[in-house]
């Protein structure tokens, strides 16, 4: 209870500081929402001069990456951890944050929260309204259950990756390029991962689990029985990977020993 | 215009002393080169050609305009607004250099530096993992690198643009993010343009951004040939020319527009 009204006190202050400069959200949003725009352009585009991308069409794609959107946005609006290094342990901000009686990652996730991001989950949910509408699918009660399931699935995975390479800082604190190589390498769970050859694709499925994000949950609702197996997994894959993280994250903690001075 | 060219040279050696940074940039670069070409071959699935390219032809696309990129992509227009914001900006402007053309001149520095470290390695990796093809006669690879030229000059004329509009944005940090993906899908760096319809080609026709991507790539893979390559180059320096005029007006006013903000 005390974490909860934790984050709502720290969540409000954040709101307060964004309308505060009220343009320059606006602004991030809108670049938020030209970037998934040329995603989408790129998929509209291309889906011009083809029907099928290894065997899936137009519209199922376009789903595909319209559920993507939404666990991405959870995991950009709460786990900004990509400078963590540089933040935390170099700049000796770490020290401030074990001084507190809160679990530290807590902290660092409320610090960097960043709320407007959430407008990627409903740019997804529009986008994968469209290509329902035109695959004409339907659903049942259920199926809404097993989509929260999914995408806290798929934000989990993103989260457990991220945090696992940001606590790497507590062994080493010099500087890595590992956190822009994820963001280019999570770019791959866009697609479907059939396109890929088979060592792409198994690192996507079990050790860089970014297919969880995407294709294998999408698959679920856009009826496609071969990868029902896959899609089911996506909340033991996320529960998996954080647990592996906040391991990890914990352990490095222990070892934490400041930056000097 | 010594003191020109040892901004190069100053730039470029800052540049040296930091290139294990650029490995992973490398690395990173084909990442994304892969990404694409996995993408565009199950794009073509059996097909022998779009828009008059070959799946190889298509593959060279990618990994030249990736590899250009790392010449003319720099930050400047990011080091502009961080110097106005934090009033250095002032110190610069009394300087005896024009400082527009102290920042071109950093770029050119840390282009060259990435086209001898990292593009050329990069396209030497790319080739050993992708079927990319090199085999473009001489006269191809001159023109390439004039169509490099201009679209390093583009690129930047649009990060000094970009840059300037600080003094009336005061923060800009989202015009910067928007430019950058404006770029990456107008220029042709994700797709060529031949690929989108009609009305939008005509209407990037109007548009500098293809200037910066789209020529140099279908020139080294082909794709233009004949009187096209002469039309795209020309194409690039009138826009070299056009570019100045709105910069030359937002600077002048930017001058007499000037707050320090804090410093």
């Amino acid at each position: 209870m005390f974490y909860l009204s934790l984050f709502f006190q720290y969540a409000s202050q954040y709101l307060k500081t964004r309308l505060t400069y009220r343009a320059d959200t606006v602004i991030e949003i809108l670049s938020d929402l030209l970037f998934q725009a040329v995603n989408l352009i790129f998929i509209l585009v291309v889906f011009r001069h083809t029907a099928f991308l290894g065997g899936w069409n137009r519209d199922e794609i376009i789903f595909i990456y319209g559920f993507f959107l939404v666990p991405y946005a959870i995991f950009s609006s709460f786990f900004n951890i990509w400078d963590f290094n540089d933040r935390y342990i170099i700049k000796g901000e770490m020290d401030r944050i074990l001084t507190r009686p809160v679990h530290s990652l807590f902290q660092i996730i409320l610090e960097r929260i960043e709320l407007e991001s959430l407008f990627g989950a409903v740019t997804g949910l529009l986008v994968m309204g469209y290509s329902i509408v035109n695959l004409g699918l339907t659903f049942t009660w259920y199926d809404v259950l097993l989509f929260i399931v999914m995408v806290f699935g798929g934000a989990f995975i993103y989260a457990g990756i991220f945090i696992s390479i940001a606590s790497i800082g507590f062994w080493s604190d010099s500087r890595t390029d590992i956190m822009p190589m994820m963001y280019n390498i999570s770019n791959y769970g866009r697609y479907p991962v059939n396109i890929y050859n088979k060592v792409i694709q198994f690192v996507l499925t079990w050790i860089l689990p970014f297919a969880f994000v995407g294709v294998y949950p999408a698959s679920y609702f856009l009826n496609r029985e071969e990868w029902y197996g896959y899609a089911f997994f996506t909340p033991v894959m996320g529960i998996l990977f954080f647990g592996i993280a906040i391991l990890l994250w914990n352990a490095g903690v222990k070892k934490y020993r400041g930056a000097g001075n | 215009m010594s003191m020109y060219l040892e901004m190069i040279r100053v730039r470029f050696l800052m540049m040296l002393a930091y290139r294990t940074n650029y490995y992973s940039g490398i690395l990173i670069y084909s990442i994304n080169i892969g990404a694409y070409y996995f993408l565009w071959s199950a794009i073509y699935g059996g097909k022998e050609e779009i828009q008059g390219l070959s799946v190889a032809q298509m593959t060279t696309y990618v990994a030249v305009a990736w590899m250009a990129r790392a010449f003319y992509y720099n930050n400047i227009d990011r080091e502009i607004a961080a110097e106005i914001k934090d009033g250095k900006v002032a110190i610069e402007m009394i300087r005896p250099y024009n400082y527009l053309g102290m920042k071109t001149m950093q770029a050119l520095g840390e282009g060259v530096f990435r086209l001898l470290f990292f593009s050329v390695p990069g396209m030497i990796i790319v080739a050993l993992i992708f079927p990319v093809r090199f085999d473009a006669n001489f006269t191809t690879w001159i023109f390439f690198f004039i169509s490099l030229i201009f679209s390093f000059i583009v690129n930047t004329y649009i990060n000094l643009l970009t840059g300037i509009m600080t003094f009336f944005l005061f923060n800009n940090s989202g015009l910067i993010r928007a430019k950058r993906v404006v770029i990456d899908l107008f220029s042709g760096l994700l797709l060529p343009i031949s690929f989108y319809p009609d009305w939008a080609q005509n209407l990037m026709s109007y548009l500098p951004f293809q200037a910066i991507s789209y020529v140099p790539s279908m020139i080294f893979t082909e794709g233009f040939t004949g009187e096209e390559i002469y039309h795209a180059l020309l194409s690039q320096a009138v826009w070299v020319v056009i570019l100045l005029i709105p910069i030359r007006l937002l600077w002048s006013q930017a001058k007499k527009h000037l707050i320090v903000q804090g410093g």
